[in-house]
C-alpha cells in the first residue's frame, strides 16, 4: 500500500490551557476528497489549521507527502507552499487587484517573474469562471466572489492538497451556491482535499469519505454516503439530524 | 497699514523666513520619520528590552515639553561636550520629539492590521520578511498617512519655538518686524502665511490618501 498523503498521528492542540483536539487519528491518501463534520467548538478548525502549522498543535505527528512537518522555518515554508489553504473569511490581501493575491505565491515561492506567474494566475481564474474579476479589488467583490478568488489563490501553486475551512459559512444563501459550484469543479478534478463544510449534499455528492469530529476527537469516520446515511453513532446521527433540519430551514 | 511697506518691506521680510520655516519642518519631520520607524520596529519585533527602551524613549519625549527639550539641547548639551548651532540644535529637539509620537502611530498602523492577513500570508509559505514586506507594511503605511500629515501639519507649527533660541524663522522674523515697526498686526500676517503652508499640505495629504486608497475600502467600512 502507498503512503497516505496527509498522515495525522494522536494530534493535541489547543489555545491556552484549553485543549480543543484531544488526540485525532486522520489519514487522507492521494486524490481523495474527505468531509469533516462537526458541531462548532469540535476542533475541526483547529484540525485544519494545525495542518500547515497555523496552529502549533501541542503534540503528535503530521506528514505531508511523508515528511513530518515541524517549526523549522525553510521545512514549514517548503510544505505550505505544496499546500493550498481557504479560510472561512477568505483573507485576500485588499491592497492588491485579485489577480495580484492569486499570483503572488508563483512570484515569492516559485521565484517565476511576474508576468509568467500572472499568466498562470489568469488561467487559473478563468478555469474557476472568475477571469473577469482578475483586475478588481476585493473589497469591489462580493463574498461569494472574494471566496473564488481565495479559492484561485489556493490553487494557483498547484497543491498536493487542498484545505478548506468552511469556505461557505460566511456567506449568505445565495452567494453560497456559486462557491460550492466551484467546490464541485475543483473536486472534479481529482484534486485530494480535506473540508470543514456543512453543506452536506456536497458532501454526499462528492466527497470519498466522511469525518465526524466532535468535543476534540474522531467520533466516526467511514464511506461518505454511509456516514450520512446511516451512521452509526448516536451523536453522529443526532448532529446530521440537526443539520438538515437547519440547512432545510436556512434554503425555504 | 500702508499697503506700499506692506508689499515691498514688510511681506518680504517675513517672507525670508519661510524656507527657514520649511527647512526646518521637513529635516525635523524626516528625523522623525527615521528615528520613529526604529522605534515602532524596536516595540513590535524587538526583545523585550528593547522594547522597554523604545517605550522609555516614546514616554519620555511625549511626557515632557518640547520647549524644555529645545532648552536643553541647546544650552545644556554644550555641558556636555557636544555643542549645536540653533539652527541644528531645533532640528534635532523638534526631530526628537516628533519621533516619540512617529513611532507610536507607527506601530498602532502596523498593529491595525488583522491577525488573518498574517495567516493568509503564512499559509501560502511566505516568510515573515515576505510577509511584512508584500501585506503589513503596504496596509500600514495607508492607514498611518493620514496621521503622519496630522504630524507634519503639526510640526510647521512646533517650528516657530526654534524663535526662542534664535533661528531665523517665520516667527523670529515677524517678532523683529513687530519691535521695530510697533504694528502687533503683523503677526496677524504671520499667521497667515503659517496658514497658507498647512492648508494646501492637508489638502495635498486628501489627495493622496485617495490616490493610494484601497478600493472599496470605504464601502467595506459602512
Amino acid at each position: 500500500m502507498s503512503e497516505p498523503l496527509l498522515l495525522i498521528d494522536g494530534l493535541k492542540a489547543g489555545y491556552g490551557s484549553v485543549e480543543v483536539l484531544r488526540g485525532v487519528h486522520l489519514s487522507v491518501d492521494k486524490g481523495e476528497k474527505v468531509v469533516i463534520l462537526g458541531p462548532s467548538g469540535s476542533g475541526k478548525s483547529t484540525l485544519l489549521k494545525c495542518i500547515p502549522y497555523l496552529v502549533r498543535p501541542w503534540s503528535g505527528e503530521i506528514r505531508v507527502d511523508g515528511e513530518l512537518v515541524n517549526s523549522d522555518p525553510s521545512t514549514l515554508r517548503r510544505i505550505r507552499s505544496s499546500i493550498g489553504f481557504v479560510f472561512q473569511q477568505y483573507n485576500l490581501f485588499p491592497h492588491m487587484t485579485s489577480i495580484r493575491n492569486v499570483a503572488l505565491s508563483l512570484e515569492l515561492n516559485r521565484r517565476l517573474p511576474r508576468q509568467e506567474s500572472e499568466k498562470i494566475a489568469y488561467s487559473v481564474m478563468s478555469m474557476l469562471g472568475i477571469g473577469e474579476l482578475a483586475g478588481k479589488y476585493p473589497l469591489e467583490l462580493s463574498g461569494g466572489q472574494q471566496q473564488r478568488v481565495a479559492i484561485a489563490r489556493a490553487l494557483a501553486i498547484d497543491p498536493k492538497l487542498l484545505l478548506l475551512d468552511e469556505p461557505t459559512s460566511a456567506l449568505d444563501p445565495e452567494l453560497r451556491y456559486e462557491v460550492v459550484e466551484t467546490l464541485y469543479q475543483v473536486a472534479k478534478q481529482g484534486r485530494s482535499m480535506l473540508i470543514v463544510t456543512h453543506e452536506v449534499d456536497f458532501a454526499e455528492a462528492a466527497a470519498d469519505r466522511v469525518v465526524f469530529i466532535d468535543e476534540g476527537v474522531i467520533v466516526e469516520e467511514g464511506d461518505a454516503r454511509e456516514v450520512l446515511e446511516r451512521p452509526r453513532k448516536e451523536r453522529t446521527e443526532r448532529f446530521l439530524k440537526r443539520l438538515r433540519s437547519k440547512v432545510g430551514n436556512a434554503a425555504t | 497699514m500702508d499697503l506700499n511697506r506692506f508689499l515691498f518691506e514688510i511681506l518680504p521680510y517675513l517672507a525670508e523666513g519661510i524656507p527657514v520655516t520649511l527647512q526646518l519642518t521637513v529635516l525635523s519631520f524626516a528625523l522623525g520619520l527615521a528615528l520613529g520607524s526604529l522605534l515602532a520596529a524596536a516595540r513590535v519585533f524587538g526583545s523585550a528590552p528593547l522594547s522597554v527602551v523604545a517605550r522609555s524613549y516614546i514616554e519620555f519625549f511625549r511626557g515632557t515639553p518640547l520647549l524644555v527639550q529645545i532648552f536643553f539641547i541647546y544650552f545644556g548639551l554644550p555641558a556636555l561636550g557636544v555643542k549645536l548651532d540653533a539652527f541644528t540644535a531645533s532640528i534635532v529637539a523638534i526631530g526628537l520629539n516628533s519621533a516619540s509620537y512617529q513611532a507610536e502611530l507607527l506601530r498602532s498602523a502596523i498593529k491595525s492590521i488583522p491577525e488573518e492577513q498574517y495567516l493568509a500570508a503564512e499559509s501560502l509559505g511566505m516568510s515573515t520578511l515576505q510577509t511584512y514586506r508584500h501585506i503589513i507594511f503596504p496596509q500600514a503605511i495607508r492607514v498611518a498617512t493620514p496621521a503622519l500629515v496630522n504630524e507634519f501639519v503639526a510640526l510647521v507649527k512646533y517650528t516657530s519655538l526654534a524663535s526662542i533660541i534664535g533661528v531665523a524663522e517665520l516667527f523670529r522674523k515677524t517678532e523683529y518686524m513687530v519691535s521695530y515697526t510697533f504694528m502687533p498686526e503683523i503677526y496677524l500676517v504671520a499667521a497667515a502665511i503659517y496658514l497658507a503652508i498647512c492648508l494646501p499640505t492637508s489638502q495635498f495629504a486628501k489627495t493622496l490618501e485617495s490616490k493610494y486608497a484601497i478600493p472599496g475600502f470605504k464601502r467595506a467600512l459602512i
